[in-house]
C-alpha cells in the first residue's frame, strides 16, 4: 500500500485530557448504541402508557440477567479476535446439569460448583485445542457447541424441573429497591460479574493483554506478553460465564430442558456487536455489551407492548440495528 | 490435495464399516417399482440439502468468506414458494419466484462484503438473524402445507434414483465442470489466497466474490426447495435450521481451510457424506438419535486435529526463518 | 577505546543448505551510533537474530558486557537490556501510548494496574527521548513515525544498553528522520550503544559514528564513518556485484512515439500533480527516497489508486482511471514494490501465477488454454531462468529472485506497452537482479516502454535513458541522457535544511 499520510508533527502536541468535547473515538459506538437504548426506551414511553416506569427497566434486567452474563464472555473471546458459538448450548447443559443434579439430591453449592466447573472446563478444553493445534475458534466452538447441546441429551431427553428449596427461594426471591421497584437475585449476579469483567479487562495485566491480543497477536508476543495464557483464558471465561448464565437461566426457568437457549448464542453476540465491539477483535468494552443486551430487551418489550406486531419483528429489527452498527463501524474505521 | 483428502476418505470408510459390522445388509440396494431403496440411497437423499448448501460454501469459503444466512435463505425459499402455491399459484412459477427472491439476497450479502467491505461472517450475520423473520413475515407465523405434485417431486420424487440426489449431483457435476474447465476456479483460489495481488493482476475480485455469494444463496435456495417439498410445507422456523453448520462442517471436513484458497469439491462431497452417514449410523448401532451431536463433535474434532498439523508446521517453519 | 558491549568473534549461522553467516566479527561499543551496511541478503538481519537469540549460532560467541552469552529467545536478550525496534511498528495500535510503552512491565499496586503511577512512568520515559505526546492518547491515533518513536521509548524503558534500530527510518520523512536521530544522539551521549540499519548511505553518513560492512554473510570491514568515502562504501557493499552490474550497456537508440503521457495527474495527500511523457521503447528511471511519492506515481499511473486531478493518455487516447483493469486493458503493466502482499499468489502454482493476468484479462469464461500455458510457462521459464523449473510447484516456495521472476513473466506474457516495475530488484540475490536489469533492456530495445523506479540510485541511473526525480510527494526534476549518482541525490536532496542534506553533502565531498 501507500505509505502511510505522516504529517511532520512528529512532537504532537498532547490532546486536552478530559475534555468532553472531543469525545476520543472508540466511544463513539458505545455512546451510539447507549443513544440508541435511550431512543428506543424513549419511542416505547412516549407510545405506551406505563412503559417509562422503573420496574420495566427493572425487568428489563430481570428477564435478560442471563443473556448480559454471556455477554460478557462472549466480549471476551471477541475482544480477542475469536468468537465462541457454544455458549447457547453450554447454557443448555448448565441448566441440565443443575437440574438433574438436584433432583438426584446433590446439595445446591456443590450443584453451582460443578455446573461452573464443567463451563471452565469445556471452554479450556475449547482454548487448548484453538491454541494448541492451530484451528480456527468457530469451527472447534461449534464442535462444542455440538458437544455441549448432545451432552444434555445424553442426560435427559425430558425436561427437569427444579424442585430445590434453595434455588426456588434464590429465584423467586426479591429485592425491593427504593421507588418500590424490585430486582431478582439473577440480576445482582448479573452485574457483579459485569463489575468483575470491567476490573479484569481494564485494571489486570490480563485484561490489557486481551486487548493487545486482539489489536496485534504477533506485536503482543513480541511485546513479551503472555498471549497463550490470555488466548486460551478467554475461552475459559467464556465458559465459565455461559455456565454461569446458565445457572441464571435455570433459576428464570426453574427447569433444565435440552432446548433451552437454541440460538443463545447470536443473541449474544449480537449483542456484543450491537454494543460496539468489533469482530476482528480489540475494540469495544463490556459495557457496550450490557447496553447491548438491554437494547435488543427493550425492542422484545416494545414489541411484546406493541401487541399487534407480531415477534418475528424483533428477528428483523435486530437484524436491522446489526447492519446500522457495522455501518457505522466501517464509517469510524475509514475516517481512521 | 490428494493428502488433504486422506482422513476424511479413512473416517468415511471407517463409518460405513461400522454399519456393515452392525447391520450386515447395510450395502443392499433394492429396486422396487423403479426407485432404488436401502441405507446408501437414504444417506444420500437425507444429506443432498446438506452437500448442495456446502458446494454453495465451499466457493464462498474458497474466496476468504463464509455464508451464515444459508440456513434462513433455505427457509425464505420454502416459505415464498408454499405461500405462492397455497395461494393458488402455479408450482414453476413459485419457485421460479423463490429463486429470483434468493439470488437477490445472494446479491445482498455479495455487495455487503464485496462492496462495502464488510468481514464476511457479520455481513452474513445479519441476514441470518433477519432472514427468519422475513421467512415468517412471508408465511404470517404459520407453517404452510400444501399439496401439489409436481413441487412434491423435488425433494421427495424419484427416477430411479430419488431427485434431491440427482439435483445434487448435477449441480456438484456442473460447479465441477464450471470451475475447472473455465478458470472460475484458478480466479476464486486467487482472490481467497491474496486479494490485493489479485486485484492488480486485473482479476474482478468484486465480481468473482458477488458471483459466489449469489451461487451461494441459488443453492440454499434450492436446498429450501427440496426440505419444504420433501415435507409439503414451509416452517419458517425450523426449515434449515443449522443447515449452515452442517455445510461448514462439511466443507472443513473435507480439507478446505477457513482461511480461503485452495479448496476442493470431492473433500465437500466426502465432508457432507461424513455428516450424513454420522447421522445414520447413530440410528442404525442403536443409540439414541438424541446423541448424534456428542459424536458429531467428536468426528469434527479427530478429522480437524489430524489435518491440523499445518498450523503446528507453519509455526515451526516460522521460526527458523528466511535467510535475508 | 573502552571495551567493547557487545563482541561477537567467528560467528557462523546456518539454514539448511545455506551458510547466511561466516565466520563474522562485530564489535559494539558504549556511547556510538553503528550501522550495519550490506545489500539485501548480506546478513545484515541474520546478524541481529544472532546477537538477539531468535537465531541459534552455528559457530563462534557472543560476549555481552564482557561475559560470554547465549540468548536463546528475544525476550532474554530484552532483559539482558538488549532492545529491538523492527521495522513494521510492533505495537498495538489500539492501546495508549503508556501501555505500549510499559505493556508487560506496568506499575501495580495490589495487583491491580496503577494507571496514574504508569502514565508518569510513561511521560518520564517520552520526556527522556523529548516527544511530548499525552500517554493516555491512544496509539494508532499518531502518524508512523511517532509511533516507532514510541517504540523506540519502550525498548529503552528497560535501562537498555544495547537498542537495535532495524531499517527504523523506511517509512518516516525527512522532518521525522531529523527527530529519530536527534533521539539518538541524546540515547548516544546516555552512554547506549546503538546499532543502527538502513538502506539509506546519507543517514549513515550523518548519523553513525562507526560502521561494519557485511557482503554475501562475510564480514567485508569495520571502518570508521568519517574515514571511509561513499565510493568506497558503495564499493565494499557491491563489491565484485559492481563488475557484473556495468556489463549492462546503456542503448542509445532513439526513443520512438510518445507512449504514455500524463498531464497534471495528482491525488491529494498522496503526490502533488504531475505531468510525465514516457515514449516508445524508452526506459524512464524514477528516483527518490522511499516516501517520496515515487510508489504513489506509479500507482496512479496504473490506476491502483484514484488519481483525483490530471488525466492519463496512452498512445494518444484518453485513459478513464477507474483501476488496474482500465490500465491494463490500455497495455499498462504493473508490478508492485511488495511482492508478498501485491504480487505473488503464494498457494498457487507457478504456471497458474504466470498466467494470472493474462486470464483475469481473458475474463473467467475463456480460459487459457492448457498447452498455450504450458508453452509460455516453458518459454519464460528458461527466458527468465526460473528455478526450480518446475511450473507445479507453489510460488511461496521459491526465492525471492525467482517469485520476482515469476511476476515479471506475469506481465510480459499479456505483451503490455508500458511496463511499471517498482523496486523489482529489492531484496533479490545479486545475479537474479542483472538477469532482471538486462530483461528490462532487452525489452527496452524491443520497443516496450519501462518505468523503472528502485531505491537504489546506481541502478536506476543506469538502467534508465532518463530519470524522474521525486522528492516531498513532488516531482522535481527530469533529467535526460548522462545522469550521475552524485547529480541524482542532490536533486532527492533537496534545497531546504533538512538533516538528511548535511549527510548528503558530507557525502558529495568525501
Amino acid at each position: 500500500m501507500i505509505t502511510p499520510e505522516v504529517t511532520a508533527t512528529a512532537t504532537a502536541p498532547g490532546r486536552p485530557r478530559g475534555g468532553l468535547v472531543n469525545v476520543p473515538k472508540r466511544f463513539l459506538p458505545v455512546i451510539a448504541t447507549f443513544v440508541v437504548f435511550v431512543a428506543t426506551f424513549g419511542v416505547g414511553s412516549v407510545r405506551y402508557e406505563g412503559f417509562a416506569s422503573g420496574q420495566v427497566m427493572a425487568n428489563l434486567f430481570i428477564d435478560n440477567a442471563f443473556l448480559i452474563v454471556l455477554a460478557v464472555g462472549m466480549t471476551f473471546v471477541i475482544l480477542t479476535g475469536g468468537i465462541d458459538l457454544s455458549v447457547g448450548s453450554v447454557v443448555a447443559l448448565s441448566t441440565m446439569i443443575a437440574a438433574s443434579a438436584l433432583q438426584a439430591g446433590w446439595p445446591a453449592w456443590l450443584v453451582v460448583v460443578t455446573v461452573l466447573a464443567t463451563g471452565s472446563a469445556l471452554g479450556l478444553a475449547m482454548g487448548w485445542v484453538i491454541h494448541r493445534f492451530g484451528v480456527q475458534p468457530f469451527i472447534v466452538t461449534l464442535a462444542g457447541m455440538f458437544l455441549a447441546r448432545g451432552l444434555c441429551f445424553v442426560i435427559s431427553v425430558e425436561s427437569v424441573s427444579i424442585k430445590d428449596p434453595a434455588f426456588r427461594e434464590l429465584a423467586t426471591g426479591s429485592i425491593e429497591l427504593p421507588g418500590g421497584v424490585t430486582i431478582t437475585y439473577g440480576v445482582v449476579i448479573a452485574l457483579v460479574t459485569v463489575l468483575a469483567a470491567v476490573y479484569v479487562l481494564h485494571l489486570t495485566r490480563f485484561g490489557r493483554t486481551v486487548y493487545a491480543v486482539g489489536g496485534s497477536e504477533s506485536s503482543a508476543r513480541l511485546m513479551g506478553l503472555a498471549t497463550t495464557r490470555v488466548k486460551v483464558g478467554v475461552y475459559v471465561i467464556s465458559g465459565f460465564c455461559s455456565a454461569l448464565g446458565g445457572l441464571l437461566f435455570s433459576l428464570y426457568m426453574l427447569s433444565g430442558y435440552s432446548l433451552h437457549a437454541v440460538g443463545m448464542e447470536l443473541d449474544a453476540i449480537a449483542a456484543v456487536v450491537v454494543g460496539g465491539s468489533l469482530l476482528s477483535g480489540g475494540v469495544g468494552f463490556v459495557i457496550g455489551s450490557v447496553v447491548g443486551v438491554l437494547v435488543l430487551g427493550t425492542i422484545q418489550t416494545l414489541i411484546s407492548f406493541e401487541g399487534t406486531l407480531s415477534s418475528w419483528w424483533t428477528k428483523i429489527v435486530i437484524g436491522a440495528l446489526l447492519l446500522a452498527f457495522i455501518a457505522l463501524q466501517r464509517i469510524i474505521v475509514r475516517r481512521t | 490435495m490428494k493428502n488433504r483428502l486422506l482422513w476424511p476418505v479413512v473416517a468415511l470408510v471407517a463409518l460405513l464399516m461400522l454399519n456393515v459390522v452392525v447391520t450386515p445388509s447395510f450395502f443392499s440396494v433394492r429396486l422396487q417399482d423403479g426407485h432404488l431403496y436401502g441405507s446408501l440411497i437414504d444417506i444420500l437423499r437425507n444429506g443432498a440439502p446438506t452437500l448442495l448448501i456446502a458446494l454453495g460454501m465451499t466457493l464462498v469459503i474458497a474466496t476468504r468468506g463464509i455464508d451464515l444466512s444459508v440456513g434462513a435463505v433455505a427457509a425464505i425459499a420454502g416459505a415464498v414458494t408454499c405461500t405462492h402455491i397455497a395461494s393458488g399459484g402455479n408450482a414453476w412459477v413459485a419457485m421460479g419466484l423463490a429463486l429470483a427472491l434468493c439470488a437477490v439476497l445472494g446479491l445482498w450479502n455479495g455487495f455487503l462484503v464485496s462492496v462495502l467491505g464488510i468481514q464476511p461472517i457479520i455481513a452474513t450475520l445479519v441476514l441470518m438473524t433477519a432472514g427468519r423473520g422475513i421467512a415468517m413475515l412471508i408465511t404470517e407465523g404459520q407453517i404452510i402445507t400444501v399439496n401439489d405434485d409436481s413441487y412434491r417431486q423435488v425433494g421427495a420424487g424419484f427416477l430411479v434414483l430419488p431427485i434431491a440426489i440427482l439435483i445434487s449431483l448435477a449441480v456438484l457435476g456442473l460447479v465441477a465442470l464450471v470451475t475447472r474447465r473455465t478458470a472460475l476456479g484458478l480466479l476464486i483460489e486467487s482472490v481467497g489466497v491474496n486479494p490485493s495481488a489479485s486485484r492488480l493482476a486485473g482479476v474482478r475480485a468484486r465480481t468473482i466474490i458477488w458471483t459466489v455469494y449469489v451461487f451461494a444463496a441459488l443453492c440454499a435456495a434450492v436446498a429450501g426447495l427440496m426440505i419444504s417439498s420433501n415435507v409439503s410445507a414451509a416452517d419458517a422456523n425450523n426449515a434449515g435450521l443449522w443447515i449452515e453448520m452442517d455445510a461448514i462442517l462439511a466443507v472443513v471436513i473435507g480439507g478446505t481451510s477457513l482461511a480461503g484458497g485452495r479448496y476442493s469439491l470431492t473433500g465437500t462431497l466426502l465432508g457432507a457424506l461424513i455428516i450424513q452417514t454420522l447421522t445414520t449410523t447413530v440410528y442404525t448401532i442403536g443409540i439414541a438419535p438424541e446423541i448424534t451431536l456428542v459424536f458429531k463433535a467428536i468426528v469434527v474434532i479427530a478429522v480437524c486435529l489430524m489435518q491440523a498439523p499445518v498450523g503446528i508446521r507453519v509455526r515451526v517453519r516460522g521460526k527458523q526463518g528466511v535467510p535475508a | 577505546m573502552t571495551e567493547p558491549v557487545v563482541d561477537m568473534r567467528g560467528i557462523s549461522v546456518e539454514f539448511p543448505g545455506v551458510k547466511a553467516l561466516q565466520e563474522v566479527d562485530f564489535r559494539l561499543f558504549p556511547g556510538e551510533v553503528h550501522a550495519l551496511m550490506g545489500e539485501n541478503g548480506a546478513g545484515k538481519s541474520t546478524l541481529i537474530k544472532a546477537l538477539t537469540g531468535v537465531h541459534r549460532i552455528a559457530a563462534g560467541e557472543v560476549r555481552y558486557a564482557g561475559e560470554r552469552v547465549s540468548f536463546s529467545a528475544p525476550a532474554e536478550a530484552q532483559a539482558a537490556g538488549i532492545s529491538t525496534v523492527y521495522q513494521e511498528v510492533n505495537l498495538c495500535g489500539n492501546l495508549t501510548v503508556a501501555e505500549n510503552i510499559l505493556l508487560g512491565r506496568e506499575p501495580r499496586k495490589l495487583g491491580r494496574i496503577d494507571g496514574k503511577a504508569m502514565r508518569a512512568r510513561a511521560a518520564e520515559l517520552l520526556a527522556r527521548i523529548g516527544l511530548h505526546i499525552d500517554p493516555g492518547s491512544v496509539l494508532e491515533s499518531h502518524p508512523i513515525a511517532v509511533q516507532q518513536l514510541v517504540a523506540i521509548a519502550r525498548a529503552v524503558a528497560v535501562d537498555a544498553r544495547v537498542l537495535v534500530l532495524d531499517e527504523p527510518t523506511s517509512s518516516l520523512d525527512a522532518d521525522e528522520v531529523a527527530e529519530l536521530f536527534r533521539i539518538i544522539r541524546v540515547l548516544r551521549d546516555e552512554g547506549v550503544a546503538v546499532l543502527f540499519v538502513t538502506h539509506f548511505l546519507e543517514q549513515v553518513y550523518e548519523i553513525s559514528d562507526r560502521m561494519t560492512v557485511l557482503r554475501n554473510g562475510r564480514l567485508v570491514g569495520e571502518h570508521m564513518t568519517a574515514a571511509l568515502s561513499r565510493i568506497d562504501l558503495v564499493s565494499a557493499m557491491l563489491g565484485r556485484e559492481m563488475g557484473v552490474l556495468e556489463e549492462i550497456e546503456r542503448r542509445s537508440g532513439t526513443p520512438g512515439e510518445p507512449l504514455l503521457v500524463a498531464e497534471g495527474l495528482g491525488r491529494k495527500g498522496s503526490v502533488a500533480p504531475f505531468d510525465l511523457e514516457i515514449r516508445k521503447g524508452e526506459v524512464v528511471g524514477l528516483a527518490g527516497l522511499l516516501g517520496s511519492g515515487r510508489t504513489e506515481v506509479a500507482r496512479l499511473l496504473f490506476g491502483a489508486d484514484k488519481a483525483d486531478s490530471g488525466r492519463l493518455l496512452v498512445d494518444g487516447k484518453q485513459v478513464r482511471l477507474t483501476g488496474p483493469r482500465a490500465a491494463i486493458e490500455a497495455g499498462v503493466a504493473f508490478s508492485s514494490e511488495d511482492r508478498k502482499a501485491e504480487g505473488i499468489v503464494a498457494d498457487l502454482s507457478v504456471r497458474d501465477n504466470l498466467i494470472l493476468a493474462m486470464q483475469a484479462a481473458r475474463g473467467w469464461a475463456r480460459p487459457v488454454p492448457r498447452k498455450l500455458a504450458d508453452e509460455l510457462v516453458a518459454k519464460y521459464i528458461e527466458l527468465l531462468d526460473i528455478r526450480p523449473a518446475d511450473p507445479d510447484r507453489a510460488v511461496g516456495n521459491l526465492s525471492g529472485g525467482n517469485q520476482q521472476k515469476v511476476l515479471l513473466a506475469r506481465w510480459l506474457v499479456t505483451q503490455p506497452k508500458l511496463l511499471i516495475l517498482d523496486e523489482p530488484t529489492r531484496g533479490i540475490d545479486v545475479g537474479a537482479k542483472a538477469q532482471i536489469q538486462k530483461v528490462v533492456a532487452d525489452l527496452a530495445a524491443e520497443g516496450m516502454a519501462v518505468l523503472f523506479i528502485s531505491a537504489e540510485l546506481e541502478e536506476v541511473v543506469r538502467v534508465s535513458d532518463r530519470v524522474v526525480v521525486m522528492r516531498d510527494r513532488q516531482k522535481v526534476a527530469e533529467l535526460d541522457g548522462e545522469v550521475g549518482v552524485d547529480d541524482v541525490m542532490a536533486l532527492i536532496a533537496g534545497g531546504g535544511d533538512h538533516g538528511v542534506d548535511q549527510g548528503v553533502e558530507k557525502a558529495v565531498a568525501s
